[in-house]
């Protein structure tokens, strides 16, 4: 604010700045949102594996295979769909090498008699490994539709980047799975 | 106003009936109504605790279901956080910091009476909640989203708003204290020379500033999620509910220091007084404040290291978090130093000040424990963390505040109050605190969660121990009440300057203060260098 401000007393004046900066922490607190976003995909936190857009296949899709390494990769599902709606993988895990494109597929069958609208959400652990997961395919890129009864099969494809760090020789891929039929949210998640 | 009104005012005293308290702009006036709010807060609050204490008294469930039983302990965090501490040091903001800076009243006197009277309405708003269908909040204190959004009580908007009222009250009672401090110190009262309440309050307030508004917005992404179909902190949505609880302790880390640096300030102001000697290290305890209030916005993480952090982050977390002890390591042993070889008597303040020092870094202590990573993810969620936010907020927080009565009290009422009840107010307090939150680490450290209406029966000990305490400690502040009222009623007349070692400002106008005081400013010859 100026010197030459005539907006009366120094109280107004600051007051008049002291709620810019009211106004600049609340907006401040939304920012931290997107924020929070952005520093969770650049530090792989509260990891969920890349997609295909973040990572960039190059000739020959696939990398170079690491056929000196091995890696257990598990697959889980949580959450209070599980057991009602059958949600389970095709394999619990298995050994494979860095490199190297694997596919699995997941079954899911809605119990009702009406259509709902399902969506997965992935989580990598250890956290340090997300960013080495490359999801090729997968059905947690978008809303899953199930007719009353139906049961689908949900493919999903992906490799590991053999840049993976040495430590790290088991991997766990999490799904959890929600309906969002009642509450479609506007944001597609493809994460 | 106009200057003619604004001539006139100064020639009465204050209205009758009630309209003197609805519509007064009078500093003391309000300062008084904020202590009585908090004052009721505090027992509604504490008859919340008493309820959990009295359930929590044998194992098995006794008189309450446990779905109202989470109403108690989340009604008794909000309430006592909001409801009572805060409060409790704007009250004394605004009946002391006037006095002590020599300013004629606070700078913003309208805003001052909105920024009092909307607070009674927030709590009207939160505490019906507890009489609708469903039941009030019962997802603690912390509000955790999505279990106070997805699984919430449809109560749970009405909580929102309040939260929304008290954050606009809390706003709006700072600016006034920035304002007022940075504009209405007399001449001579440099910034180096305010007392330390004054210190303390002026970067809480920029804390309140800083932080309060955070709390809003998180509220408000609650709000949308419930109601508009947003998706902040639905997974389901691509929201995140670990965002929830960054932004969350992102205010809440500040807050802890706002219910903790005025109390830093009274016991500044009556250690010194009591001690019959300067207090030690002015300057370092204006720097130990102002590094607090710097830290407390880069640790809010060590309340989730168990979320699932990287490594770098859990160690910048737990050092940020250690690093608080120096500033203050600080306080202490400048109060420690200011008592040392001073002729000290042991009045009532002064008992609760001391009690404060010892118990208040007793609290510290386990907070260090809590801050180193590995210890924490066995204490996160145990009773050891009840017993730790306990010591700090009960004999830290509310000590001062009972501490700052006493010491205050002949001021505002012209009267001493009665010395024997005082004392006894105090021993039954301190005992009763120490049954009621020291078996509480023993329980922790064993392995009782946190917010359950019934536990394992190896836990029944320390737990009936911990209750006969909170009663005791309940009881006894009854004393307390019939201290003041008899106080306010008669008593011996206090002199002036009340205390025979106490200086500043406050002490020159005559007691009971009046209505209006430094409506010129006062001699610059007595402001003395701190």
């Amino acid at each position: 604010m100026s010197e030459h401000d005539d907006t009366g007393s120094p109280n107004a004046r600051l007051v008049k700045r002291l709620l810019l900066g009211v106004g600049g922490m609340f907006a401040f607190g939304f920012a931290l949102v997107p924020l929070y976003d952005v520093i969770c995909d650049v530090t792989g936190l509260n990891g969920k594996g890349r997609t295909q857009d973040q990572y960039v296949l190059t000739e020959g899709l696939a990398p170079e295979v690491d056929e000196q390494r091995e890696i257990t990769m598990q697959f889980t599902v949580h959450g209070e769909l599980v057991d009602d709606w059958k949600f389970r993988p095709s394999e619990r895990a298995m050994v494979i090498r860095p490199g190297e494109m694997k596919r699995i597929s997941y079954t899911v069958t809605n119990p009702y008699d009406h259509a709902v609208t399902t969506q997965a959400i992935p989580s990598v652990a250890p956290n340090v490994a997300s960013g080495y997961l490359n999801k090729i395919e997968c059905f947690c890129f978008e809303e899953q539709v199930l007719e009353p009864g139906q049961t689908v099969e949900m493919p999903l494809q992906f490799f590991v980047d053999p840049e993976l760090p040495e430590r790290v020789s088991k991997l766990t891929l999490a799904y959890r799975l929600y309906d969002i039929s009642e509450n479609k949210p506007a944001v597609a998640s493809n994460r | 106003m106009s200057a003619a009104a604004h001539a006139i005012d100064h020639h009465h005293g204050p209205a009758r009936g009630i309209s003197r308290w609805l519509f007064t702009t009078n500093h003391k006036d309000i300062g008084t109504l904020y202590l009585w709010f908090s004052l009721a807060m505090f027992f509604l609050g504490g008859t919340f605790a008493m309820v959990i204490r009295a359930e929590l008294f044998q194992p098995g469930l006794q008189f309450v279901d446990p779905n109202f039983f989470n109403q108690m302990t989340t009604m008794h965090g909000l309430v006592m956080v909001f409801g009572a501490v805060m409060p409790a040091f704007v009250g004394l903001a605004n009946w002391m910091i006037p006095l002590m800076i020599g300013a004629p009243d606070m700078a913003l006197p309208r805003m001052n009476n909105w920024s009092f009277w909307i607070l009674p309405f927030a709590f009207l708003l939160m505490v019906s909640t507890l009489f609708m269908d469903g039941g009030g909040p019962n997802f603690g204190w912390t509000f955790y989203a999505p279990l106070s959004t997805t699984y919430a009580p449809d109560s749970v908007t009405f909580f929102i708003f309040a939260v929304h009222i008290m954050g606009a009250s809390s706003i709006m009672g700072a600016i006034n204290v920035i304002a007022t401090i940075l504009n209405m110190r007399a001449p001579g009262m440099t910034l180096m020379k305010m007392p330390l309440f004054v210190w303390t309050w002026l970067i809480t307030a920029y804390l309140l500033l800083a932080v309060m508004p955070v709390l809003a917005g998180v509220v408000t992404m609650m709000l949308f999620d419930i109601h508009f179909g947003t998706s902040f902190f639905d997974a389901a949505g691509g929201g995140d509910p670990v965002l929830f609880q960054h932004l969350f302790w992102f205010f809440g880390h500040p807050e802890v220091y706002i219910m903790i640096l005025p109390a830093f300030g009274i016991v500044s102001a009556i250690i010194p007084t009591f001690a019959r000697k300067r207090l030690f290290g002015y300057d370092s305890m204006v720097y130990a404040t102002a590094s607090i209030a710097f830290l407390s916005f880069i640790v809010w993480a060590h309340h989730m290291f168990t979320v699932g952090m990287p490594l770098a982050g859990q160690l910048f977390f737990m050092y940020s978090t250690m690093l608080i002890a120096v500033p203050t390591g600080v306080k202490v042993f400048n109060w420690m130093s200011t008592m040392f070889k001073g002729s000290m008597t042991f009045e009532t303040p002064m008992l609760f000040a001391i009690a404060f020092v010892v118990l208040f870094t007793l609290g510290g202590f386990t907070g260090i424990m809590l801050a180193i990573v590995p210890l924490d993810f066995q204490y996160h969620d145990s009773y050891f963390v009840v017993a730790h936010f306990h010591y700090v907020l009960v004999p830290g927080a509310i000590f001062s505040l009972m501490a700052a009565a006493y010491y205050w009290l002949p001021k505002w009422t012209g009267n001493m109050y009665d010395e024997t009840l005082g004392k006894l107010h105090f021993w039954l307090s301190f005992i009763g605190v120490n049954v009621l939150f020291f078996p509480q680490h023993f329980l922790g450290l064993a392995g009782m969660p946190r917010r359950i209406p019934d536990y394992a029966l190896q836990f029944a000990d320390f737990n009936w121990i911990s209750s006969v305490g909170g009663f005791l400690f309940g009881a006894s502040q009854l004393v307390f009440l019939f201290v003041v009222i008899k106080c306010i009623r008669g008593g011996k007349k206090a002199t002036d300057q009340v205390w025979e070692g106490a200086e500043g400002l406050e002490w020159t106008v005559p007691s009971p203060a009046p209505y209006h005081t430094f409506e010129t400013p006062p001699d610059p010859k007595l402001i003395k260098a701190q």
